[in-house]
């Protein structure tokens, strides 16, 4: 069994002259749950779109299950983007059967239970909603798809502790070996303890890709610490 | 007794203490079942494969082992539990040591003072 998810390779990415990705060589393996850290405009969004098909590479190449980017690796992908794209019309009913439509892989029942466990109320519109209520419906839809690899742009950030706690905890119990998960935030002391390895992107480029344990047993400090002193501004 | 992590080292290793102390202190019964990894890994708020490597360590040393159909069990030997909590006990006194020469205290002395340590306490109370 090939055990790598994804492989990107020399890739770069270039809005005009200003080069927002440069030469970036990522694998990730199957099981994972990966920590994309780095500040803002370090190319973190910019990589995430790249894995998603939303932008094309200037140069360089990503693979996902062995693919191109592509359909094959959309029906594979759960992406929560970092802004919403849902109708702001409709409600959370409407949405479930939406992405029942949409996607092979979604497992209603698990969406319904963390509706549940989130007090959703299931008939009120997106647009009544408040901020945080919207982005744990996303990412309850985004989550409860059975796929491959979940690419989650800032997915806790507007949300409260006890929701993040409840958030964190279904990454964790969902969990299935063969799947790895991406997360992108800032907020890395809230999610440190629940990931295996962290990726450093610095002005476009990776400084570090290494296990969480392996750093804590390397240079003493959590993840938390260690962004700290490496983006010090 | 709570999961905590502190920041300087490696969370395995602390897992790996933690359910240490809950065997040692009956928290998990000897020769019970242990939940399972996704449940601990849960409960503690921890990667599942750090929990899993944690498990993996006492199985290793053979505090805990794997049955086929029910998962893992604590051991039922009782000795073994007996010369964990010593070994525990052993390791908690070097850090107690080490912090109290770093004080400037002489072995001889530190003695002396745990020896006092509740008379004198009560003597400070008294005075008060």
């Amino acid at each position: 069994m090939n055990d790598i998810l994804l492989e990107a390779e020399y890739l770069t990415k270039c809005y005009g002259k200003k080069k927002a990705l440069s030469n970036i060589n990522i694998t990730l393996e199957k099981g994972k749950i990966i920590g994309l850290l780095g500040p803002n405009g370090s190319g973190k969004s910019t990589f995430i779109k790249l894995c998603n098909g939303l932008l094309q590479p200037t140069s360089g190449s990503i693979k996902i299950v062995g693919q191109p980017i592509g359909i094959e690796t959309k029906k594979v992908v759960s992406y929560l983007p970092e802004r919403t794209y849902l109708d702001d019309n409709m409600t959370p009913t409407q949405l479930l059967d939406y992405f029942m439509d949409f996607y092979e892989d979604f497992d209603k029942e698990r969406a319904l239970g963390m509706f549940k466990s989130l007090n959703i109320d299931m008939k009120q519109r997106m647009k009544n909603m408040s901020k945080g209520t919207k982005e744990k419906v996303q990412l309850i839809l985004v989550m409860s798809r059975r796929a491959k690899l979940y690419i989650l742009d800032e997915p806790i950030g507007g949300v409260d502790p006890a929701a993040r706690d409840y958030i964190l905890n279904t990454i964790i119990t969902n969990y299935d070996p063969e799947a790895s998960v991406i997360i992108s935030t800032h907020l890395i002391s809230d999610i440190e303890n629940v990931l295996d390895e962290v990726i450093f992107i610095k002005n476009g480029e990776k400084v570090l890709q290494k296990s969480v344990d392996a750093i804590r047993e390397d240079e003493g400090k959590s993840i938390d610490a260690l962004f700290r002193e490496v983006f010090r501004c | 007794m709570a999961w905590s992590f502190k920041e300087d080292r490696p969370i395995y290793t602390q897992l790996l203490e933690q359910i240490q102390a809950r065997i040692v202190t009956g928290q998990y019964k000897i020769g019970e079942r242990l939940p399972s990894v996704r449940e601990l890994a849960a409960e503690a708020g921890v990667n599942p494969n750090t929990m899993q490597r944690a498990l993996a360590e006492l199985e290793r040393i053979g505090l805990v082992y794997s049955q086929r159909t029910s998962g893992r069990m604590i051991t039922d030997d009782a000795q073994k539990i007996g010369e964990m909590k010593m070994q525990l006990a052993q390791d908690v006194i070097e850090e107690f040591l080490q912090n109290m020469k770093k004080l400037g205290y002489e072995q001889k002395e530190i003695a002396q003072l745990i020896e006092q340590y509740p008379t004198g306490k009560r003597k400070e109370t008294e005075k008060a």
